[in-house]
């Protein structure tokens, strides 16, 4: 179980929260200005990188915000946490 | 190929079995193949096999960055079942299932497949609705899958406690009883030996650091860290870690990395007959030839390689555990381990070509890939000699995501009302 | 029977009470503070258990949870029976049973043992060369009898009578192990003020000390200063000392498993006591002073009973009193085995020789082995044990070869030297590195926030324990021992025994029968990752998970493949560290609160009026409410008809609820649902389809506007959550410029629907401030307004077809406005109805179910509702993935359809396939499924809906449904079998 730091309410444990998948994944503002392979990259596929890797979390149990935490997939150390819309640390 | 038999154990136990060979070569990888499996896992060696046995490509090379069958084939709980709801599917599982049924007997190595049968707990309406499709359509395809009772169901399975008052009562299961489990080590030495014996170099420790493409972007060897390797096929067969390998070839993926988790219990005497799973309560669970329990949990809720689960995920396991069984509530747990699963949208798998001419690729199959062992390879090496799919995993491609032609066996089953 | 090993005094045992335990059957006695173990050996008895594999006579080998022989069954009863105990782990109460496992029909008499006799046959991996022809032998025959063969311990039958309990906790510092590392470091740290947690795995704290008769430590005896000690952390506010915790797992960012035993050692007088207790600690930092256990020495036929670690047969004189045998051999390449030589010499056992694998046996330890008159050979080894139930004497001879001497003995005690307990630390992740003076691997770079300290960092002697405690500890506490000489040595791997290697037995893991040729065996088959070869040859597999046998396999692949043990590498350490019982980790998630039921406020209501429920996600709902004896298919048919004809009452609570409130809130949902929301008027209500952003649908519900910037979002039962997740999603992190805010209020409202042609009779008279005609409040329309003089959002709105409201109200008052509305409709015959009519009437009407209509797979066209997108809109979620090209492009879709039986009276069976043609071979072309059906009281017949390939062209066709009990033959039609034009919803 995680200790997951919630840039507004601190670190609280994994169960407290909502995986959100993969981080700055961005849904067009058009969405009509999108070709057909860019929406399906857009939908589907994901970078699953190991080391390095922003994710969303949501504190569902808790604020229930969203927020980005740059955590590393292979020893699961968390490096940063931060606020959606702030610069990837 | 020194054949194995109980005579062949007589004759060896009168010279104290000093007369056993390897069960495979360990040799210095060649410059070149006609064509290089990644990944030395049940798929990835059954692949090669394939190849050598029914397309007679045996100059083949089977590359592993650790030790064959270190990854999922080493790490699942080796429960085999074909009763998938759409067509393509269960023509998929029930193409391995008819292979496992004559494994043993055509790697000549005991897998211990075990036909034990698969119960499959419904406990709710919602549950029955969709058993039951499941059930019609199985027995459509020709795929065994039969509805029961609970008291039909406690009949198969004595230690299910089918109390009407529980949290989550049994109102009826889904039964397949072709389905079972088999022995996962003796997969991946079994496809390696009989592999081996017809010309395969299974390389272990040979961990592939890059993929090789001409001009015209067809693939042309591999780079590993033993060195460089050609081939004008290279087929990646590395579960969890296929993201990475493909991404050596310039191809983003569908597909994220859960960990998933497994435990056993001490050996127990016979208690448990068959295989339960429960996918309302998140329960799986048999017992071993060595009379483990063997339990399954769910993947945890993030992207991660570290091969090892959160506590609360198996926490939650062995409470659905003990709600089902109350008399195993005593049963201790002696070891835990994860292994990383690839996941796809759909949750099915991907065999076939990719955009990459020369590179194959078979992957996606969650926390199910155990199972399809003998059949995805077999379709894998078809698809590698033919530079073509087989019928039975077209369906399967790469391109289904784009083309909204998903096969999407977990949003079947998904729960709503 | 007597205490025939037991020594008039020493000890930590309280010889003024006598227990009385069973083993076998047979009594026997011991004293408070003895294990099954000790007071076993205090009796004599040595044979206690069969191995797994060839049931070979064993006895019990250690003093501690690394026990691979010793496993008994122990339990007044099948409620409190537990397999696989380790006898020295199990604290002696008075009317303990236990008994010996693995064993047919006796332990002295065991059918079984015949394996031992074929030993030769059956080397590790043997089935897989087998039992293979023929083929379905091995299902009917073999693997049966193999099963029947495997296995130690047999499962109660009976349901565990044990509750558990479960615990949070935070600390600083979290000290795995009491001894005196472990001790020190929480001396120190708790003198920083720290809140120190100190958990060790035994009855007693102190580790090594508790077997500590000489030595000193700050000037006064060890078990002295232990007791200072303890009275010093018991002071501290801050400290908490756990005795009978296991520290199991150590789990990412420093959140450690804790596994503490309460009531097993009083054997469970109290079922009301909570057994034992599973502990979640994150700490700050975690010091781990787990110790180090003694390895044994491999060599022919060095599993008999009565072969013994040497540590341990100190332990057991030292600690409980109690002298192995009658005249011991020591058998050693480690200092440690002279002092249990010497002690068992001072109590009284006869030593018949120390031979030590060491070419030159000397230092103190030697010395004074010597000067007591013991008899040392030096460079010498045992190359065979003779005894089947009980050593009775051995073979010892020069390593370089030469004379062998035969000796008899009822004792072997050996020492192989100690292996630091690395487990929890490589858990961890942390680096491990091979210490080649130790033979061992120690604790290297850590990956979490954590120290090894004591003789699990490899520090042999008591003063570098406690220096490391101490200094782990930070709180600069310092500590002298004295008079505690350190004991050096150890052997990895198989001692020279001048025989065949392939035609002896040296037995690795004892549990497992894994011995040292098999390892050789798999070497020999290619087998050459370590890995490989434990998963060959099931060695380090058993359930002390090679705390005794990995580092003698490691030597031996080692030797064989002539590289560095390091180079070889290790197997991976995972949790748990001792098995662990699943009622642990269950705790309180059992029966009622294995997944809470959430229930509504009319919930009591419906339960005392008899109602049968469902589960539905969570939630309980009220099925059907049978009144005197009918069956589910009768109370649906009546209150079908009650709805239809007269008035019905049904609790819609689990609906989901939302409030979308906020300027930007129609813009919101315009983005959300595949609906316009710009132009509904305040008042209004509008049916809403929510897709995932790759098209297919997700949930459903009605939505009222409540005012310009406000709407109450209802959803599926099941999805709730699912969709407020997924718009928070949308709203936080895609449309962040919107001003909206989302609340769940699915616990605040309690929802009645009131449904039926008296409807409005039932519902007018309890409301105030609104007007419930037809023009006023037209279908589809909200009022705010009191019911029952509570106040409410009153909705005209029909699941059924029928003139229908649906009530809002606080849920404190849903029970009081139910019942008011219950009691106006008693003169109307108003009939409460549950899930499964509601089903009915809406299927009637051909109103989807999402989750039953849809999959996870359809689209709003594939159920007939592709005209409620808003056209004009330039996007919602799932809207882009509809559009692309090879999406819609698609053909043969399937599509919502009604389906009429040929024969009315048959009920099609919900899942059945639809085919066109019933005979063809399998497998057959499937053209869709059967998502509802039912027994339509209101037409007299059944009606079915379904998903069907190209299904709104194929109306009038006539097509097969292949059931369990033949093929039913039915017409494809509109899925609207009710009133199609919706007459009666506007009345």
């Amino acid at each position: 179980m995680l200790l997951i730091p919630c840039p507004y309410c601190g670190p609280r444990p994994e169960i407290e929260f909502a995986y959100g998948g993969e981080a700055h994944v961005v849904r067009a503002a058009d969405p009509r200005q999108v070709d057909d392979a860019g929406w399906t990259e857009f939908l589907y596929f994901r970078n699953n990188p190991r080391g390095d890797h922003a994710e969303r979390w949501r504190h569902a149990f808790g604020c229930g915000r969203f927020f980005n935490v740059k955590r590393n997939t292979y020893t699961d150390q968390i490096e940063a946490s931060y606020r959606i819309g702030e610069t990837r640390p | 190929m020194q054949r194995y038999s109980a005579l062949a154990l007589l004759k060896q136990t009168l010279q104290n079995h000093k007369g056993w060979q390897p069960q495979w070569r360990d040799p210095e990888p060649k410059r070149a193949y006609d064509a290089i499996i990644i990944g030395g896992g049940g798929h990835g060696l059954g692949a090669a096999y394939y190849l050598a046995r029914k397309h007679g490509i045996r100059n083949v090379a089977v590359l592993e960055k650790g030790w064959i069958g270190g990854g999922n084939t080493g790490r699942n709980t080796t429960i085999i079942r074909s009763n998938y709801l759409f067509d393509e599917s269960a023509a998929l599982y029930d193409h391995a299932l008819d292979l496992w049924e004559g494994l043993s007997q055509e790697l000549n190595y005991n897998v211990m497949f075990s036909q034990r049968g698969v119960l499959m707990i419904a406990h709710n309406v919602h549950d029955e609705q969709s058993f039951k499709r499941h059930v019609y359509s199985n027995r459509l395809n020709g795929v065994d899958n039969a509805w029961l009772t609970p008291e039909q169901a406690k009949a198969f399975c004595p230690p299910l406690n089918i109390a009407p008052g529980m949290r989550h009562a049994v109102t009826g299961a889904a039964l397949q009883r072709r389905a079972g489990t088999a022995r996962h080590d003796a997969v991946a030495w079994g496809y390696a030996r009989a592999a081996d014996a017809l010309g395969v170099d299974i390389i272990q420790n040979c961990e592939v650091t890059g993929i090789d493409r001409d001009a015209s972007g067809r693939v042309t060897g591999v780079q590993t860290t033993r060195g460089a390797i050609a081939s004008r096929k290279v087929g990646v067969s590395a579960a969890g870690s296929t993201s990475l390998v493909m991404e050596m070839a310039g191809l983003r993926m569908p597909l994220e990395s859960y960990p998933l988790q497994a435990l056993v219990s001490e050996p127990l005497k016979p208690i448990f007959p068959c295989v339960v799973m429960s996918n309302t309560i998140h329960a799986y669970i048999s017992q071993s030839d060595k009379g483990e329990l063997v339990i399954g949990a769910g993947t945890d809720a993030y992207v991660s390689y570290s091969q090892r689960g959160a506590l609360h995920i198996a926490t939650h396991t062995l409470e659905a555990i003990c709600e089902l069984f109350p008399i195993f509530r005593r049963m201790r747990m002696m070891r835990n381990w994860g292994g990383i699963v690839d996941v796809t949208p759909d949750r099915s798998p991907i065999l076939g070509k990719t955009p990459v001419p020369g590179l194959y690729v078979n992957c996606g199959w969650g926390t199910g890939g155990f199972k399809a062992t003998p059949g995805a390879a077999d379709l894998f090496a078809h698809t590698i000699a033919r530079d073509d799919p087989h019928p039975i995993n077209a369906p399967f491609n790469l391109e289904r995501f784009g083309a909204g032609r998903l096969i999407d066996e977990a949003a079947a089953a998904a729960v709503a009302h | 029977m007597t205490q025939a090993f037991r020594r008039a005094k020493g000890g930590r045992i309280d010889r003024s009470r006598t227990l009385s335990f069973s083993f076998d059957g047979k009594s026997y006695a011991g004293h408070p503070g003895d294990t099954l173990a000790s007071a076993l050996l205090a009796n004599g008895v040595h044979l206690v258990g069969r191995s797994f594999k060839y049931h070979r006579p064993r006895g019990i080998l250690t003093a501690g949870s690394e026990e691979p022989n010793a496993l008994v069954g122990v339990g007044r009863d099948d409620a409190h029976y537990t397999p696989n105990l380790r006898a020295p782990q199990v604290e002696l109460y008075d009317g303990l049973v236990s008994e010996s496992q693995n064993r047919s029909p006796s332990l002295t008499r065991d059918y079984a043992a015949i394996n031992d006799v074929f030993w030769r046959f059956i080397p590790s991996g043997f089935y897989y060369k087998t039992f293979m022809w023929p083929k379905k032998a091995w299902t009917k025959f073999f693997e049966p009898r193999i099963r029947e063969m495997a296995g130690l311990g047999r499962s109660p039958k009976t349901p565990d009578a044990a509750r558990y309990a479960q615990r949070f906790a935070h600390c600083d510092v979290l000290v795995v192990g009491a001894g005196p590392a472990g001790i020190a470091a929480a001396l120190s740290a708790a003198k920083t003020g720290a809140r120190v947690i100190l958990c060790d795995e035994q009855a007693e704290p102190g580790g090594a000390l508790l077997a500590e008769p000489d030595a000193m430590i700050d000037g006064v005896s060890a078990a002295q200063w232990l007791q200072g000690a303890l009275a010093q952390l018991a002071a501290h506010k801050n400290v908490r000392v756990l005795p009978r915790t296991i520290a199991f797992g150590y789990f990412p960012h420093n959140l450690i498993g804790l596994a503490q035993s309460l009531t097993d050692h009083e054997g469970e007088r109290d079922d009301a006591k909570p057994r034992g207790r599973l502990w979640q600690v994150r700490a700050g930092e975690v010091i781990i002073a787990a110790g180090a256990i003694e390895r044994p020495l491999v060599f022919p036929d060095n599993d008999r009973p009565g072969i013994m670690l040497a540590e341990a047969a100190r332990i057991y004189l030292e600690r409980y009193g109690v002298l192995p045998g009658q005249r011991a051999l020591i058998f050693t390449a480690h200092d440690g085995a002279y002092r249990t030589a010497l002690a068992l010499h001072r109590a009284g056992c006869e030593i018949a020789g120390i031979v030590d694998l060491r070419p030159k046996a000397d230092g103190p330890w030697v010395e004074a082995a010597r000067q007591a008159g013991l008899e040392v050979h030096a460079a010498a080894t045992v190359t065979a044990t003779r005894g089947r139930l009980r050593l009775t004497g051995a073979t010892i001879a020069p390593i370089k070869g030469g004379s062998a001497i035969e000796v008899a003995c009822d004792t072997l005690l050996m020492s192989g030297g100690f292996t630091p307990s690395v487990h929890l630390f490589s858990q961890s992740r942390g680096k491990l590195v091979f210490d080649a003076t130790l033979d061992a691997f120690l604790p290297g770079a850590p990956a979490e926030a954590c120290r090894v300290v004591g003789s699990a960092a490899g520090l042999a002697s008591l003063q570098e324990a406690l220096e490391s405690g101490a200094e782990a500890g930070g709180g600069g506490t310092r500590h002298q021992a004295a008079n505690a000489p350190v004991a050096q040595g150890g052997f990895i791997g198989v001692v020279p025994y001048h025989g065949d290697p392939g035609a002896v037995r040296a037995f690795l893991d004892y549990q497992n029968d894994v011995t040292a040729k098999d390892v050789m065996l798999a070497l020999r088959e290619g087998m050459q990752s370590v890995e490989h070869v434990k998963r060959f040859t099931t060695n380090g597999m058993a359930s002390d998970q090679g705390k005794l046998s990995n580092m003698n396999a490691l030597a031996i692949m080692s030797a064989v493949l002539h590289k560095p043990v390091p180079a070889i590498g290790t197997t991976t350490f995972r949790m748990p560290y001792t098995p662990v019982p699943f009622g642990y980790f269950a705790g309180y998630a059992r029966g009622e609160l294995f997944e809470p039921a959430r229930r509504t406020a009319i919930d009591g209501w419906a339960a005392a009026q008899g109602a049968v429920f469902e589960d539905v996600g969570l939630w309980k709902r009220a099925r059907y409410f049978p009144r005197g004896a009918e069956d589910m298919h009768k109370a649906v048919a009546r209150e079908c008809a009650a709805v239809r004809q007269g008035v019905g009452i049904f609790d819609a609570s689990t609906l989901g609820k939302i409030e979308v409130v906020g300027p930007d809130a129609a813009e919101f949902l315009n983005r959300m649902y595949i609906n316009a929301w710009t132009k509904l008027a305040p008042g209004k209500l509008r049916y809403g389809i929510l897709l995932r952003e790759d098209g297919f649908i997700i949930d459903d519900g009605v939505i009222g506007r409540i005012s310009d910037t406000r709407f109450h979002v209802t959803t599926t039962t099941g999805g709730a959550a699912r969709v407020l997740g997924m718009m928070e999603d949308y709203l936080q992190t895609e449309f962040p410029e919107l001003n909206v805010w989302l609340t769940s209020t699915t616990e605040q409202y309690a929802v009645i629907a009131v449904q039926g042609p008296k409807a409005r009779a039932v519902v007018a008279p309890l409301v105030e401030g609104a007007d419930l005609s037809a023009e006023a409040l037209p279908h589809m329309s909200m009022v705010e307004c009191r019911v029952a003089g509570v106040p409410a959002r009153l909705f005209r709105v029909s699941f059924t077809g029928e003139l229908g409201f649906e009530i809002n109200v606080p849920a404190d008052y849903g029970q009081a406005v139910w019942e008011a509305l219950m009691a106006c409709g008693q003169p109307h015959g108003i009939t409460p109805y549950g899930t499964e009519t509601m089903h009915v009437l809406r299927a009637e009407k051909g109103y989807i179910i999402v989750g039953q209509e849809t999959d996870g797979t359809v689209t709003p066209d594939d159920v007939g509702y592709g005209g409620m997108i808003g056209k004009a809109k330039p996007d919602f979620v799932g809207k882009r993935a509809l559009a692309r090209k090879a999406f819609a492009a698609q053909t043969n879709r399937k599509q919502l359809v009604g389906l009429l039986t040929d024969d009315p009276a048959l009920l099609l069976d919900e899942g059945a396939q639809i085919v066109a043609d019933p005979t063809q071979p399998k497998p057959m072309t499937m053209l869709g499924h059967i998502t509802s059906s039912y027994w339509s009281e209101t037409l007299g017949r059944s009606i079915a809906l379904a998903l069907l390939r190209d299904g709104r062209a194929r109306t009038g066709e006539r097509l097969h449904v292949p059931q369990h009990d033949g093929t039913a033959r039915v017409t494809v039609v509109s899925p609207v079998f009710y009133d199609p034009e919706g007459a009666r919803l506007n009345g």
